[in-house]
């Protein structure tokens, strides 16, 4: 097999005012990725191409984009998995506002994840003290091991197809995040009054997942984001709200008190 | 490729003002629309079947077997089943099919699982039809409110389903009669049977709500060993819940066709000894 | 002009990586009001690299573990060049360090009685390194972000307003540290979103902008290490110091391009991993130095028993140091002994069932797998030498943080320099990180609010100038002052890719005189040529745009490299030497010094073929007395001249 070839690219360019899928005739070689022709694109055809990246190695979740409408890290995805017959579409993330060509503006998920409130210290526990036992902390690794590239933020349709609902919607990233700190053995946010539970349904729109997957299929780190954190989260809420007996237990608890 | 050259109107969704300007509401190449249409037809078809059958009130019984859609037997108009799941709790004022009366369990519990959840809101409601394919409603509220938001009840249906599995599993053992209900026989609907009680079984365990109750809910594992164990059985289950739900699916309705066809007397059951 | 936006702030911090948050953390806890910049979005620094772990003398795995083993393993794999009250306060602290990111939700590998877990690595005599998998750098990132994400929401219910008191701005590039006199003023930024430029005025600066491997062509760092904090030191008045130590990891992928220099874990190697040239031969059994002749096998069938019964037989020779490993790989490339994409075959799977691999190696496996390709139980890898980690970095005080010379400036990670010596041990940088950002912050914050008079203004004039430089690729067409008319202008691309081309090849992992004064040649014609770099397109995001202003970054640091390396006639950890290949005794209290030759003009003005740096050494304070006491005598006559001891 012959190591280099020419492939048909089309590349969305344009910003907020509008803009189109241009075509480029681009050469490939042995082994490259997505963004490593993107590079080409920038360094012989369209030098102010704008693009996001950093590690090329999907460690750090920058270069998300759109290639042939799936949402995908373009430095893991191989040209290899394309024909050579086959014209590639790269477009930025299309549940976003775009700013400059394959860049869009994520700043949804930084609101969304302040909004998350963060993790509550023990009280009483001092730095160096912490115990924590592997099979207690193996969930929440699971979570944290999210690059945040935001693919999934992406795919959901609750937000993709809905902008009315980014206002309500944390989105399966920081729901995870939600997730991630109910199950921590440490967090000390119940006895701070919080319910992560609860709140989950309550302020970060947990009910609008209709659990269809997406995120899980996109996900580059392979965390089960939907049977692992979405769906025990919505247990974790029908606990504290549907669940008659915890309902009158807690009734009964806080009459006590 | 259509493609706008300015920001669209707002049209929602993908094409809302800020996003890029691509008209196609998706550009995905791949045949996206093939899973979603074999789930639809695969559901579909399943409820035609069970709909027949369980509003035949007819051939569900051909001594030792019972079929599963109309067992326990609930009224009184039900055939007398010789140490079979009878128990007229309804009384006589029940007039049609009995099935009725206990698919509403079952079909609940499965109507309200995580995986059949996904399925139909895929195949059927096209919410969304496939991943990064614009579904084609305008407004979306999921499972915030009434009626979806009865889907929290999953967890009682689990209850209901784990006693129905038990009944199940009673009617399996019947089936190591024979025809005069003498014990120590088994035939070809003695396997059909067994099997099926086994995908019930795996199904019925390796739900989400299940796998919550038995150990999920915890925060600290490490302070209930036993729990984790089975926590962990139940996780291993519950990464083929989608296979089980098929595979029980068509056990199921495997298992009641063969009463079917052995109770209306297309074929004499193979015995084995 | 001087239309630029300007905010006031107590304490920037240029670089979002584990030293800079860390430092924003502490200089927002000690009451600054805190903005950091950096250059990609907010959580993306190149930090999340790194696997290994956190060096901190814990002795969680191994009670046997403290500061004072911690100290003298840094100073050992340093070959005694580092600073060694950095050091000293490097080993004492990290525990500290590490406990406390537990408190902001860290969740590390546990030991089965619940404390954290510790692996031991290359250099460091007890488990040491605090981890978790092979993400630990993802984990201590994305700690420090939501401790960040966590003061925000703090002030946020005192003020209404998330940003009022620690404020990142993402996406954001500084090109110049302004100054008043000789003390820093603020810092000028433009927005690589928009391309509008700003002013950040604040009387304390805390660079963390990490390194500087994108000036060499097979790195495993990511676009962001441009050295961009080296430049701003220096051009702010800043030295640097000892430039010449750069680590290049030995196995680096070089095949596919799109991965060339993603790093090949040491534990390859470690887990049976063997090196073979082009002919099969395990070539490393020819490359043994003499010194080491007694410590490793002589033969291949002993080297394989060492895997299963390393008390009775010698390891084998692939894990030799780091160094010893890469020379011997660029010596079987250049002898014509090399694999087909110029690297050396790395093979585990002739050594073990695929079963094994995988359940071992499983990053492994999946990097190749997923990058390249390539099956890892089927076929063998190609490696080779890629460009790691520079050890050299802006001078600070050991104590403060505080570069040199420039009043409100200061320096954390890898952008500052002395910790690590001439080489650095795998898990010291991220506890360095932690460390010293958190110094650097704390006494940034001092610093500002110890300000009695007036805080210094920033001059108009040096704002304008700023934006003038920044601007000047878009205006390139034309001929330069004093050059003939009609050249087309540089691409930036081609003049960055020149630049690493030269670096790898002629100041890369073997160094020779004539190669660096040929370097250095290059280098010259470069910035005559990067004068006219050109880009076209408008200021938003234009990423060619960005890259011909990193470029003046780059041409800086890698003459400072090439300069110091040349004067360095010895050959000590990251600085090898083909006609100095011993190291020197004396050579053991100089430092280099890099700082820059006409520090008013601008860098890009004047004669451009003109070398831009000086270089002076200078004698480092001797080692304390106490911490030379943790050596063995004949340990310390290896290192240390007569007089030292």
């Amino acid at each position: 097999m012959s190591s280099s070839y020419e492939a048909r690219f089309k590349v969305w360019r344009g910003d907020i005012q509008g803009g189109d899928l241009e075509d480029f005739t681009v050469e490939v070689n042995d082994g490259e990725v997505v963004l490593d022709i993107v590079h080409r694109l920038q360094a012989t055809q369209a030098p102010d191409l704008a693009v996001r990246w950093n590690c090329k190695a999907g460690k750090c979740g920058s270069c998300s984009a759109e290639i042939n409408g799936r949402p995908r890290l373009m430095c893991m995805t191989r040209m290899s998995v394309f024909t050579r017959e086959e014209t590639i579409t790269v477009t930025p993330l299309r549940t976003f506002p775009v700013i400059r060509d394959l860049v869009t503006d994520v700043g949804f998920n930084y609101q969304k994840a302040r909004e998350v409130p963060a993790f509550v210290p023990p009280e009483g526990v001092g730095p160096g003290e912490y115990r924590m036992f592997q099979e207690d902390v193996d969930r929440s690794q699971e979570f944290r091991k999210c690059i945040e590239c935001f693919l999934c933020q992406d795919t959901c349709h609750v937000v993709r197809d809905h902008e009315e609902n980014k206002q309500a919607f944390a989105g399966p990233r920081f729901l995870m995040r939600v997730a991630e700190l109910d199950m921590h053995p440490l967090d000390a946010a119940a006895e701070s009054g919080l319910d992560r539970k609860a709140t989950a349904q309550d302020e970060h729109g947990l009910g609008y997942c209709n659990i269809t997957k997406c995120c899980t299929e996109v996900c580059p780190e392979h965390i089960k984001i939907t049977d692992n954190a979405l769906i025990p989260l919505k247990e974790r809420a029908v606990d504290r709200k549907y669940d008659p007996l915890v309902w009158l237990g807690s009734k009964i608890g806080r009459r006590s008190k | 490729m259509a493609t706008g050259t300015e920001p669209h109107l707002n049209s929602g969704g993908v094409r809302s003002p800020a996003r890029a300007a691509i008209a196609a509401p998706h550009l995905r190449t791949d045949r996206w629309w093939l899973a979603p249409a074999a789930t639809a037809a695969g559901l579909f078809a399943f409820v035609v079947y069970s709909t027949w059958r369980a509003f035949a009130n007819a051939d569900y019984y051909a001594a030792p077997y019972v079929s599963p859609f109309y067992s326990p037997c609930l009224a009184r108009n039900c055939r007398e089943m010789a140490g079979g799941p009878n128990a007229d709790l309804f009384g006589g004022w029940w007039g049609i099919s009995p099935a009725i009366i206990i698919l509403i369990f079952p079909l609940g519990f499965r109507l309200t699982c995580y995986y059949y959840r996904k399925a139909y809101y895929r195949g059927f409601w096209a919410s969304p039809p496939a991943c990064a394919v614009a579904e084609p409603h305008k407004k979306y509220t999921g499972e915030t409110r009434f009626p979806l938001i009865l889907q929290n009840v999953h967890r009682y249906f689990f209850y209901a389903a784990l006693l129905v599995a038990g009944t199940l599993t009673y009617d399996t053992v019947l089936t190591f009669r024979d025809s005069q209900h003498r014990w120590g026989h088994m035939g070809l609907g003695t396997l059909v049977f067994l099997l099926n009680i086994v995908l019930i079984w795996a199904y019925t365990l390796s739900c989400h709500s299940c796998r919550h109750i038995v150990g999920g809910k915890l925060k600290h594992f490490s302070q209930h060993p036993v729990r984790y164990r089975a926590w962990q059985f139940v996780g291993r289950l519950n990464a083929r819940h989608m296979l089980l739900a098929w595979a029980s699916l068509v056990s199921v309705a495997l298992a009641d066709f063969y009463v079917y066809l052995v109770a209306s007397g297309v074929f004499d059951d193979p015995r084995f000894f | 002009m001087s239309v630029v936006d300007r905010q006031e702030w107590d304490v920037v911090v240029v670089g979002a990586g584990g030293a800079g948050l860390r430092a924003a953390i502490e200089a927002r806890e000690r009451g600054a009001r805190t903005a950091v910049i950096c250059k990609s979005l907010f959580g993306k620094a190149h930090t999340v690299m790194a696997e290994g772990g956190i060096a901190a003398a814990m002795g969680n795995v191994n009670s046997g573990d403290n500061w004072q083993v911690h100290f003298r393993d840094t100073m050992r794999g340093g070959k005694f060049l580092n600073q060694w009250r950095m050091a000293e306060l490097h080993a004492r602290e990290a525990p500290d360090r590490v406990w406390e990111l537990e408190t902001w939700g860290a969740l590390f590998d546990r030991t089965k009685d619940g404390r954290i877990s510790q692996r031991n690595f290359g250099g460091h005599e007890y488990p040491r390194l605090a981890h978790v998998g092979d993400r630990t750098g993802l984990e201590l990132i994305r700690t420090l972000q939501q401790k960040i994400v966590a003061l925000q929401q703090e002030d946020h219910r005192e003020t209404g307003d998330y940003e009022s008191r620690l404020k990142v701005f993402q996406e954001c590039t500084v090109t110049r540290v302004l100054k008043d006199g000789s003390r820093v003023s603020g810092v000028f930024a433009y927005e690589r979103e928009s391309g509008r430029f700003f002013v950040l005025e604040a009387p304390s600066v805390v660079v963390a902008t990490g390194g500087i491997g994108k000036s060499f062509k097979v790195t495993s760092n990511s676009w962001e290490y441009t050295g961009d904090g080296h430049a701003l030191a220096l051009l702010a008045g800043a030295p640097l110091l000892n430039m010449e130590f750069v680590q290049f990891h030995p196995t680096g992928m070089v095949w596919p391009p799109s991965v060339k220099g993603i790093l090949v874990t040491e534990s390859v190697r470690g887990d049976g991993g063997v090196l073979r040239n082009s002919e099969g031969k395990r070539f490393m059994f020819d490359y043994i130095p003499d010194v080491f002749k007694e410590k490793y096998a002589e033969s291949e069938e002993e080297g394989d028993r060492w895997y299963e019964d390393p008390d009775h037989n010698r390891r084998p020779p692939e894990l030799l140091p780091r160094d010893e490993v890469a020379r011997a790989i660029n010596s079987e490339v250049k002898a014509g002994r090399g694999s087909p994409h110029g690297g050396v075959f790395l093979d585990v799977s002739t050594r073990m069932p695929a079963e094994v691999i995988r359940r071992r190696l499983p990053s492994m496996y999946h990097q190749f797998k997923e990058l390249a390709d390539v099956d890892i139980t089927a076929e063998a890898m190609e490696v080779g030498p890629t460009c790691h980690y520079v050890m050299g970095g802006i001078a600070v005080d050991s104590d403060t943080a505080a570069a040199r010379g420039v009043p409100g400036l200061f320096a954390a990670g890898e952008v500052a320099g002395g910790m690590h010596g001439s080489n650095r041990l795998g898990g010291n940088s991220l506890s360095d990180l932690l460390v010293f950002g958190r110094r650097a912050g704390l006494h940034a914050a001092e610093y500002a609010a110890g300000l009695t008079s007036a805080r210094p203004p920033v001059d108009d004039a040096e704002a304008d100038a700023a934006a003038a430089e920044a601007l000047r690729p878009f205006s390139a067409e034309g001929p330069a002052p004093g050059q003939e008319p009609g050249r087309p202008p540089e691409n930036p691309y081609t003049l960055h890719q020149e630049l690493q081309q030269a670096m790898n090849d002629l100041v890369g992992i073997i160094r020779r005189e004539g190669e660096m004064e040929q370097a250095l040649e290059r280098l010259a014609d470069l910035r005559v040529r990067a004068r006219r770099a050109g880009v076209e397109g408008h200021r938003q995001f234009n990423p060619g745009w960005h890259l011909a202003l990193d470029l003046r970054n780059m041409l800086l640091v890698s003459e400072c490299v090439a300069r110091a390396a040349l004067e360095r006639t010895e050959s000590r950890g990251g600085h090898t030497r083909e006609d100095h290949p011993e190291m020197d005794r004396t050579w053991r209290n100089v430092n280099l010094l890099c700082r820059l030759a006409d520090p008013v003009g601008d860098p890009a003005a004047g004669d451009p073929a003109r070398g831009q740096i000086t270089l002076t050494r200078e004698t480092t304070e001797p080692v304390r007395p106490d911490l030379l006491a943790l050596f063995e005598k004949e340990e310390l006559v290896k290192y240390l001249p007569e007089e030292e001891l």
